[in-house]
């Protein structure tokens, strides 16, 4: 789905495989919170990315019809991913996600089984279990998780097509609030991670990208800001910072400086005539 | 038996006639062909099925839909 601009061979990446599809963009979008669907469209076109996500949620029945959000979504360009946001418990989740995957036909789910509305922490003992059942019924779960290694570890052997575990609190604004967790993670798993949630600005992301991560999910951070359709584009340009960072390899941190200059071949130190 | 039953569509109380369909119901509300899907008492019904599903008493009934989410 990539656009048509060459990529010199210093800038090559793969594209990022996962849950079936392959996004030429590791950033994936929320869609909620913006003041209207126009902008919606203006800021995913911007950010660049090639995976969305929506919500489900009962038609309002004494509204009058307006226009739909997907008509505002191009789907030759993205994968519409569906969520559970707003599902305290798996049997919900697993509603939910059969009822997105009834409207798009696809076996895509972002799955969120949260703990409580304060936090929208995820409820890890509910997680696993609509996971299980979404594996079994042949969806490919993106799970929202934890940082927590062992559960991402745990997700990830119940057949997660993704395991998405949140920088911080949904919405917050905090960034990576562990980024040891990250790291560990990054290393234990053998899906694609992808930080979801808690993103504030573009140096979360390039952050989240240099530690490794496969991708980045975000959505309040663009449709929160002054400015949203600027913070698409920064978005957008923080991934790829990150992700060409992560795979150049950044240098080891040492405490003590290391010119960058010759040290050798310097002017004769001082002033004055020489004696 | 009465020409109209009492269900539950999205939390609201609704009456339909004995003999509709899911079907029916969809198209009384404007909403047929549109992207929506729908359970019937906690269960999905494919799309394919709404033509020949029957509404009972009591039937509680959820029509949703896809809206902005992160």
């Amino acid at each position: 789905m990539g656009a048509g601009t060459p990529v010199p061979v210093h800038e090559a990446d793969a594209p990022l495989d996962v849950g079936g599809i392959s996004l030429g963009s590791r950033l994936l979008v929320g869609t909620g919170k913006y003041a209207s669907f126009e902008e919606t469209r203006a800021a995913l076109e911007i950010s660049g990315c090639e995976c969305v996500t929506v919500a489900v949620r009962r038609v309002n029945l004494d509204a009058a019809k307006g226009p739909s959000l997907l008509e505002f979504i191009d789907r030759k360009r993205c994968h519409i991913l569906p969520n559970t946001a707003g599902c305290f418990d798996a049997q919900s989740a697993i509603r939910t996600a059969e009822l997105a995957r009834a409207i798009l036909d696809t076996p895509l789910i972002k799955l969120e089984v949260l703990g409580d509305p304060k936090t929208l922490l995820p409820d890890p003992v509910g997680t696993l279990e609509a996971t299980r059942e979404l594996v079994r019924q042949g969806f490919q779960v993106f799970v929202y998780c934890s940082d927590d290694p062992r559960m991402c570890v745990r997700l990830a052997e119940l057949g997660a097509a993704s395991v998405m575990p949140a920088g911080s609190p949904i919405g917050s604004g905090q960034g990576i609030l562990n980024p040891n967790a990250l790291r560990i993670v990054l290393e234990l798993v053998h899906v694609p991670v992808i930080v979801d949630a808690g993103v504030g600005t573009a140096s979360d992301v390039a952050f989240a990208m240099e530690l490794g991560a496969a991708g980045v999910l975000l959505n309040t951070a663009i449709a929160g800001a002054r400015e949203p359709l600027r913070m698409a584009a920064a978005m957008r340009d923080a991934c790829r910072a990150g992700r060409q960072a992560f795979l150049a390899g950044r240098i080891p941190r040492r405490l003590y400086a290391n010119a960058s200059s010759p040290l050798e071949g310097t002017i004769a130190p001082g002033g004055g005539p020489a004696a | 038996m009465q020409p109209f039953l009492e269900i539950t569509v999205n939390g609201q109380r609704r009456e339909v006639r004995a003999d509709a369909r899911l079907c029916d119901l969809l198209s009384e509300l404007g909403l047929d062909g549109a992207a929506v899907a729908v359970e019937r008492n906690r269960k999905l019904v494919r799309r394919s099925d709404h033509g020949v599903t029957a509404l009972e008493r009591g039937d509680e009934i959820e029509v949703v839909t896809l809206v902005g989410g992160g």
